[in-house]
């Protein structure tokens, strides 16, 4: 796996989905049956969604430059079942490195995951298939490149039981409480080992519990999971998000140990709505920041974290155009005892979102 | 934690509340009083479909800039599974992307 140069959004894609060969064949065949069914509702559709970008990525003065392509499948049936699927496309063109002039070229193509959700109520959703592991939030939540404001991930986005970021079984989610002024939501999981190309997975279980309190836009979350194969280690994580009400102000942090590393990550990133909104020209400048230190427990390395103790400042600069597209910069002075170094990162992504196919007229 | 990290956090800390002071003071719309008891209605609505998708939905992404009327339930449904939103919820949520 490449280290944190060229995003942990990117590597963590790949980290997620360590699949190669023919990942889009489950797509396909979910899209053939999903045609199939009839679509009560005309607001039913089944949708395609995704992210296109480009990327460049130097770092210690080696410039990479990669295509990546995400699309997302999402598609109801009947009224408590949805079925989803995202899957990666990259392309990588990096210097050969030493005396060798020149690029090389490589690919890759995996699933990220594919799903099914029953929703039989609020309280409780069961997913089964390949899911990704709600383990603290960057993993099912940020990182999707239409989503993440820096393009690398944090250091610790794969810190859990499984490496590749997903699981291959099921996971029961909902909300435990619901009140006025607080919220209680949860997920437990669990995984088989499976060395299939398309659904790689370690054995293990796990789960997550956050509270949010909607008056303060203040979350805060705890989660735990266990390999259950091989050595058998635990992995806690906890997180805190804070948006305040009526403001495009963020700050989210994580926090996560491992049975041999640990680290956190704080981000916060702001809009003003001083200049005539959020869709001015000013407004839609979009500063990020990011911390991050990663700290070795001991030196057996089996997870993704630097081998040495590492601290990280991400300063970002985005801007988000119209139509769903955004430009993504930042600089970034990574600092070890293997030695310090820059990493300046360029983007642009584009969301997508359209219909599968012709729905019925309204 | 030695000296070095001290140092940083702090300078994290000073950083977001600076952030964060600024944008609290630069915050702050208010909805106007409605008069008419049926747009009133209508406007409530559309402001409880706007909260959900402020308190579950814009945590994590911004809005999307427009997309077909007849994906937005499925729209809807995804973020149902995403954020555990009740049925209630998905049809305020239905609401205020098809007013």
């Amino acid at each position: 796996m490449r280290s944190a140069t060229f995003g942990s959004m990117l590597d963590f894609s790949f980290a997620l989905t360590p699949r190669a060969s023919v990942p889009l064949r489950g797509i396909l065949l979910a899209f053939g049956i999903l045609a199939t069914v009839h679509y009560g509702s005309a607001q039913d559709t089944p949708l395609i969604s995704g992210g296109v970008g480009f990327f460049t990525d130097t770092n210690a003065g080696n410039t990479g430059y990669f295509p990546a392509f995400e699309p997302l499948l999402a598609a109801p049936i009947g009224q408590h079942i949805l079925v989803e699927s995202r899957a990666s496309l990259f392309e990588f063109f990096e210097p050969n490195g030493g005396n060798d002039p020149g690029y090389n070229h490589s690919h890759f193509i995996g699933l990220t995951y594919l799903q099914g959700d029953f929703i039989a109520s609020r309280h409780f959703t069961l997913v089964a298939g390949d899911y990704l592991i709600p383990f603290n939030t960057y993993n099912d939540r940020l990182s999707p490149i239409w989503i993440s404001n820096i393009q690398d991930g944090p250091l610790i986005a794969n810190l859990s039981f499984s490496s590749s970021g997903s699981g291959l079984g099921g996971m029961l989610r909902g909300n435990a409480i619901q009140r006025e002024k607080y919220s209680i939501d949860y997920s437990y999981y669990y995984s088989a080992r499976s060395a299939n190309t398309q659904f790689a997975a370690s054995r293990g279980n796990g789960g997550r519990a956050s509270l949010y309190l909607p008056e303060q836009r203040l979350e805060m979350g705890l989660s735990y999971n266990r390999l259950l194969q091989g050595t058998h280690e635990n992995f806690y994580g906890a997180h805190v998000w804070w948006e305040p009400k009526d403001t495009a102000f963020r700050l989210r942090s994580e926090f996560a140990r491992g049975h041999h590393a640990q680290g956190y990550w704080v981000e916060a990133d702001y809009r003003t709505k001083a200049f005539g909104g959020l869709d001015s020209v000013i407004g839609r400048i979009e500063p990020v920041f990011r911390m991050q230190q990663t700290f070795r427990r001991d030196t057996i390395v089996s997870d993704g974290l630097p081998l040495v103790n590492t601290q990280r400042a991400d300063f970002g600069l985005d801007y988000n155009l119209p139509h769903n597209t955004r430009i993504l910069t930042s600089y970034a002075r990574q600092f070890s005892s293997t030695g310090n170094h820059n990493v300046w990162e360029t983007g642009i992504v584009y969301r997508f979102l359209f219909p599968a196919w012709k729905g019925k007229q309204q | 934690m030695n000296l070095k990290h001290f140092v940083s956090m702090a300078l994290v800390v000073a950083l977001v509340s600076a952030m964060a002071v600024t944008a609290q003071q630069s915050g702050g719309l208010q909805a106007k009083p409605y008069k008419d008891p049926v747009r009133k209605q209508a406007v409530e609505k559309q402001d409880d479909g706007e909260r959900v998708f402020q308190q579950h939905c814009s945590r994590c992404h911004t809005a999307p800039d427009g997309f077909s009327p007849r994906i937005s339930g499925t729209v809807v449904r995804h973020m149902r599974v995403r954020a555990s939103l009740s049925q209630h919820e998905e049809e305020e949520l239905l609401h205020f992307f098809n007013p």
